[in-house]
């Protein structure tokens, strides 16, 4: 086995090519996020909604998003969607980064499904006699919602959010299947052209593991300044 | 059989054994009794080393229990302790929860720590429960089979925690007459309960604690018809009338 | 969609095979059962090593188990496909590879259900065993591990299902599971990706939609059982 050296990614190609896979990486998260959360408590809010035909809905999006892989969801995205598309939006898109596309839709997707269950546990773990007392101390509905229910609710979201902040990170790298140059995809090429799976592997693994830590880092202080204060 | 020298113990900063030097004859029932909080559970517990004592010593049947080279597995399974919560293993029927042990920590072959388990829940009056599930009994029965549990094992020394607490009013008697008869049968047995009755018919001496110490020490007549100690006296008044105007 | 489904059917579900290594759907299902199962006596090993009393056993497991837990199941997969040859000098084929990958990716996971199961027995239960005289090991074969396991089912139920989705990343390296034979159905027909593709998605929704509602089940029934025996005992 060749010597291990790490110098071979600080200059050059090779380093370009990883620090841009990086950087599409965190983008891609970034982007996936902001886009999921508001999606999330939309799918949430369906969930729990008195209205039958919106909980229907709600649950077919969650179940049916959750039980299938995320790689297939890239593959579905990537291949499938276009025939469905109108030829000239089809080629519109081609023009454009639609590996990257895709792969946003499908991470955005697949993360509200598992974000919006964590919401609508945090909800409904708030006791309905929480709501009674406010009712009974005169508070309106909003009040209500806003003064007592969500401050606790959002005690309870929060970790479990970042938690799937943290597997969104992670799941960045599935979008090697379809072609979008992040952080795994350029490792490998960095492997290819040059043999050394170590090196390269090493900067893949040490990166994933740094924004990890970042991540469980924000939970562990965020739980620390809030914790859950039960009756 | 048992000698304790200025035991102490700590949880964290809260001094919870304050210099506690007492003795138990070979034979003697021994009641321990006081208000919550006063390290009643905690003294029965440093005895067969289930919590550890950080200064004083302990001694059981003349053996220094924290002497080094001591085999504390083998040490534990000569002292029997029943439980508050009885904690049976409930994925074993009654008749294995007896003979788990036997067979595993003292080598006994199936068939024999079946025996043994048999005649111990005949002894307890359970023997046609012997197939049963604890989730099957009552608290009542799951205790005794706790006690036969712990007397498969055969030991010189039997430890209670507040063995009747957790039993609704009307199941209490038949543990507490298991416990009468081991007591009869020359079992050296030490046992933290609230049952006043059970103390004044069937101990050999009480000890009563309040914040970490032995406040007194004295037999059933004495302490119920004459305690010395002011804080006895206290506890012993808030029992007979619960409902009196303080300081009166 | 019919005639996709009658050219294709056999191809999807086992691949090649028996003109061929086994592949399709058979194969994703033999991989996730296998995965599942190695990972297993894995994940009790390192669960129990989390726990234990021993600092020099507890830190390099813990460390393991975090740094495979903030690593892309990916990556633990091209580390086993392109980094393990170059070390051991064997070259695996692409099943064994996902395997390896798969064992040690679950394991580490498993380890934190092991270890949620085993805290989750009541702390009176591991006195008892000791107070027998049982000592930690003889605690945890005899009392603390058979209810931990049992506690820990329906969360196996759903780590099944995950193995089945973690499956579709052998694509990645050429191995012929379900989510390959479908991409290659797609490449022979070229004009109809979006049945393929729905076809492919609806057979892992069958599959683990089914495996949590076994395991939602299981959950009901292993709590429901204890109330309804608790409230037996009370009432006798």
């Amino acid at each position: 086995m060749p010597h291990f050296d790490l110098t071979l990614l600080l200059t050059g190609q090779y380093r370009d090519w990883l620090l841009a896979g990086l950087r599409l990486s965190l983008e891609l998260t970034a982007i996936a996020l902001v886009l999921a959360l508001p999606l999330a408590v939309a799918v949430a809010l369906m969930r729990l909604s008195p209205v039958r035909l919106l909980r229907a809905i709600g649950l077919s999006f969650v179940e049916g998003i959750r039980n299938v892989p995320l790689l297939v969801h890239m593959l579905f995205w990537y291949f499938g969607a276009p025939e469905l598309l109108p030829e000239s939006l089809r080629q519109r898109l081609n023009e454009g980064n639609f590996e990257a596309l895709s792969a946003i839709v499908a991470l955005t997707l697949y993360t509200a499904a598992y974000m919006s269950e964590d919401i609508r546990s945090g909800v409904r773990a708030i006791p309905t006699v929480q709501l009674e007392a406010g009712r009974a101390l005169g508070f309106g509905y909003l009040t209500n919602m806003r003064l007592i229910v969500l401050p606790q609710a959002l005690r309870i979201i929060v970790p479990p959010l970042i938690s799937q902040t943290l597997n969104l990170w992670k799941n960045t790298s599935i979008a090697t299947v379809i072609g979008v140059g992040e952080l795994m995809y350029q490792a490998a090429k960095v492997e290819t052209a040059s043999f050394r799976s170590a090196e390269a592997f090493s900067f893949a693994t040490i990166s994933y593991l740094s924004v990890s830590l970042i991540i469980t880092g924000i939970a562990a202080w965020y739980q620390h300044r809030h914790p859950l204060r039960t009756a | 059989m048992i000698v304790l020298e200025q035991v102490n113990k700590w949880f964290g900063r809260y001094h919870a054994l304050v210099d506690v030097s007492e003795s138990v004859s070979k034979g003697e029932l021994v009641v321990i009794c006081g208000p919550s909080g006063s390290g009643k559970s905690t003294l029965l517990r440093i005895l067969n080393r289930l919590e550890d004592i950080q200064s004083g010593r302990i001694l059981i049947d003349g053996q220094d229990i924290y002497a080094p080279g001591l085999d504390l597995n083998r040490f534990r399974s000569y002292i029997g302790f029943v439980f508050q919560q009885f904690n049976l293993f409930p994925h074993l029927t009654a008749l294995e929860n007896c003979s788990l042990a036997p067979m595993r920590v003292h080598g006994l072959s199936r068939s024999a720590a079946t025996t043994r388990a048999m005649e111990l829940l005949e002894r307890v009056g359970l023997a046609d429960k012997a197939g049963a599930y604890p989730a099957e009994l009552s608290g009542g029965q799951q205790q005794r089979v706790a006690i036969a549990r712990a007397l498969a094992m055969q030991p010189p020394l039997m430890l209670f925690d507040e063995p009747t607490s957790a039993l609704d009013p009307e199941m209490v008697g038949e543990v507490l007459l298991v416990m009468r008869d081991l007591a009869h049968a020359g079992m050296t047995m030490v046992c933290v309960t609230h049952e006043m009755g059970f103390a004044r018919d069937v101990a050999d001496r009480i000890l009563f604690m309040d914040a970490g110490q032995v406040l007194e020490r004295a037999s059933p007549a004495e302490f119920f018809q004459r305690p010395q100690h002011p804080r006895a006296q206290q506890f012993l008044a808030d029992i007979r009338t619960p409902f009196a105007e303080k300081g009166i | 969609m019919k005639e996709l489904i009658e050219r294709y059917w056999v191809y999807f579900l086992v691949g090649q095979y028996p003109h061929g290594p086994l592949g399709g759907l058979a194969l994703t299902l033999l991989l996730a059962a296998s995965g599942l199962l190695l990972a297993l006596p894995l994940g009790v090993l390192l669960g129990i090593a989390r726990l234990s009393a021993y600092r020099w056993l507890r830190w390099p497991v813990t460390a393991l188990v975090m740094t495979v837990r903030g690593t892309p199941l990916l990556m633990v997969v091209f580390w086993a496909y392109f980094f393990l040859p170059s070390v051991t000098g064997v070259r695996t084929n692409q099943f064994s590879t996902m395997l390896i990958a798969l064992v040690v990716f679950d394991g580490a996971y498993l380890a934190e259900i092991v270890r949620a199961g085993i805290l989750g027995v009541p702390k009176g239960q591991a006195e008892a065993a000791r107070s027998l005289g049982l000592g930690v090991p003889g605690a945890l074969r005899f009392v603390v591990l058979p209810q931990a396991l049992r506690s820990m089912l329906p969360s196996l139920v759903n780590q099944f299902a995950s193995s089945i989705k973690e499956t579709s990343l052998g694509y990645i390296i050429g191995l012929q599971e379900v989510s390959f034979i479908a991409s290659q159905i797609n490449n022979l027909e070229l004009t109809k990706p979006m049945p393929i593709y729905l076809m492919l998605a609806g057979t892992y929704f069958l599959l683990c939609f089914g495996l949590s509602r076994l395991a939602f089940w299981l959950d009901r029934s292993l709590g429901v059982a204890r109330v309804s025996r608790a409230a037996a005992v009370r009432a006798t």
